[in-house]
């Protein structure tokens, strides 16, 4: 039941991704249509947006969230594709070991440093 | 394209016994009216390659046993016009992502393997019901359209044939045998999903179609396997995620005694059996 459980959540990353990243988008790319998060006449990528959202606790944590949901979504999907190689029962299970402390590891690194911005940006 | 005078046949020959690699063989034959790769292969056997293997057997496109691989797709031979193919020269090769047992006799036993794993039959707790009928299993007509189109499967192997993954992984269970699962699965008669769970939930379940849609492509019955494998994918979802309540097998309602033949339908033959 395993595998149910991991497309489960691959679907649901998938879910998270479509959602974050969309806003990701709407804030960058739509900023003179909506102009969200965003000081007055100042561009996304302005020193001033950037610090402004960056202490904003709804973007660290979305920051986060994303970050664990697309690894998680791109690291099963790599595991399918090598899965797919014809690998005995070993190799398989080693491949999921390796991909499973990387992601933790770019996880908790990535999150250390969106967690610091937001604290360096607070600070300021 | 005009009704060719000639047609040559290119088919690939394997013969384990010898040691030789698989070759091809190229015979050229008179066309004759109506042709199909199956009536050719015959006339081939007949008159230049008395040695040729295939299978096959009812000629009509309902048993599934004459897949072979035709000028570059998965076909059944019997349901394949010659002049339908558009070109006087026609390749016939054994289906790939099988072994060869010879010339174009795919061994066909992992295909049934994992369909039989994925127990491909109404499964019922009232199984005294099930050997001696009382009455008959309740099922609407919608309930029926559930799964129908996936009842057509022949079990060709055209499906595992086109599948890409197929071909890449064998342990994956194959279209085939996951429509098959899901046919039963989306049976309203059928409480069986939890035991077919143990076998489809693994890493070697549907969640390795990549939904090339290949499969749906090839198959010569018009049954759609991608579609049944990306349903069982969201069934198996929605279990996961408790959204999914396996409704209970229908009822055994009594047989329709008072039902009355019209007088101008005849009565149907005795039974010969």
């Amino acid at each position: 039941m395993r595998d149910q459980r991991l497309w489960t959540w691959h679907v649901l990353a998938g879910l998270v991704i479509f959602v974050l990243l969309g806003l990701h988008m709407a804030v960058m790319h739509l900023d003179t249509l909506l102009g969200w998060f965003n000081p007055e006449g100042l561009k996304p990528i302005a020193w001033e947006s950037v610090l402004q959202r960056a202490r904003m606790g709804f973007f660290t944590i979305s920051y986060i969230v994303l970050l664990g949901a697309a690894l998680f979504h791109g690291l099963y999907g790599l595991r399918n594709i090598l899965f797919e190689l014809g690998l005995g029962r070993g190799a398989k299970g080693l491949v999921s070991v390796v991909l499973a402390l990387g992601g933790a590891g770019l996880f908790v690194f990535g999150a250390w440093a969106a967690w610091t911005a937001g604290a360096l940006a607070r600070s300021l | 394209m005009t009704t060719p005078a000639n047609v040559t046949f290119r088919i690939r020959r394997y013969d384990p016994a010898s040691g030789a690699p698989p070759s091809w063989e190229d015979v050229t034959i008179p066309y004759a009216d109506g042709m199909t790769v199956l009536d050719g292969l015959r006339t081939i056997k007949e008159v230049r390659l008395p040695s040729l293997a295939w299978r096959s057997s009812c000629r009509m496109g309902v048993c599934g046993s004459c897949g072979m691989f035709i000028n570059g797709h998965p076909r059944l031979a019997c349901n394949t016009q010659v002049t339908e193919l558009g070109t006087d020269l026609v390749t016939v090769a054994p289906l790939p992502n099988f072994a060869i047992i010879r010339d174009l006799v795919p061994d066909l036993r992992p295909l049934f393997d994992k369909h039989a794993a994925l127990m491909p039959h109404i499964i019922r707790d009232d199984v005294q019901e099930m050997y001696e009928p009382t009455g008959e299993y309740a099922q609407t007509a919608h309930e029926l359209e559930q799964f129908l189109q996936f009842s057509y499967c022949i079990k060709c192997g055209c499906c595992g044939a086109a599948c890409p993954t197929v071909a890449t992984d064998p342990e994956y269970s194959g279209p085939m045998a996951l429509t098959q699962s899901h046919r039963y699965n989306a049976d309203s008669r059928d409480g069986g999903f939890a035991s077919r769970k143990q076998v489809l939930a693994t890493d070697n379940g549907p969640w390795k179609c990549h939904y090339a849609g290949e499969c749906s492509r090839a198959c010569p019955k018009g049954v759609d396997p991608a579609r049944a494998i990306q349903l069982m994918k969201r069934q198996l979802v929605f279990e996961y995620l408790r959204l999914y309540n396996q409704p209970c097998p229908s009822k055994v309602v009594p047989k329709a005694t008072e039902v009355k033949r019209r007088a101008d339908v005849p009565e149907a033959p005795a039974p010969t059996v």
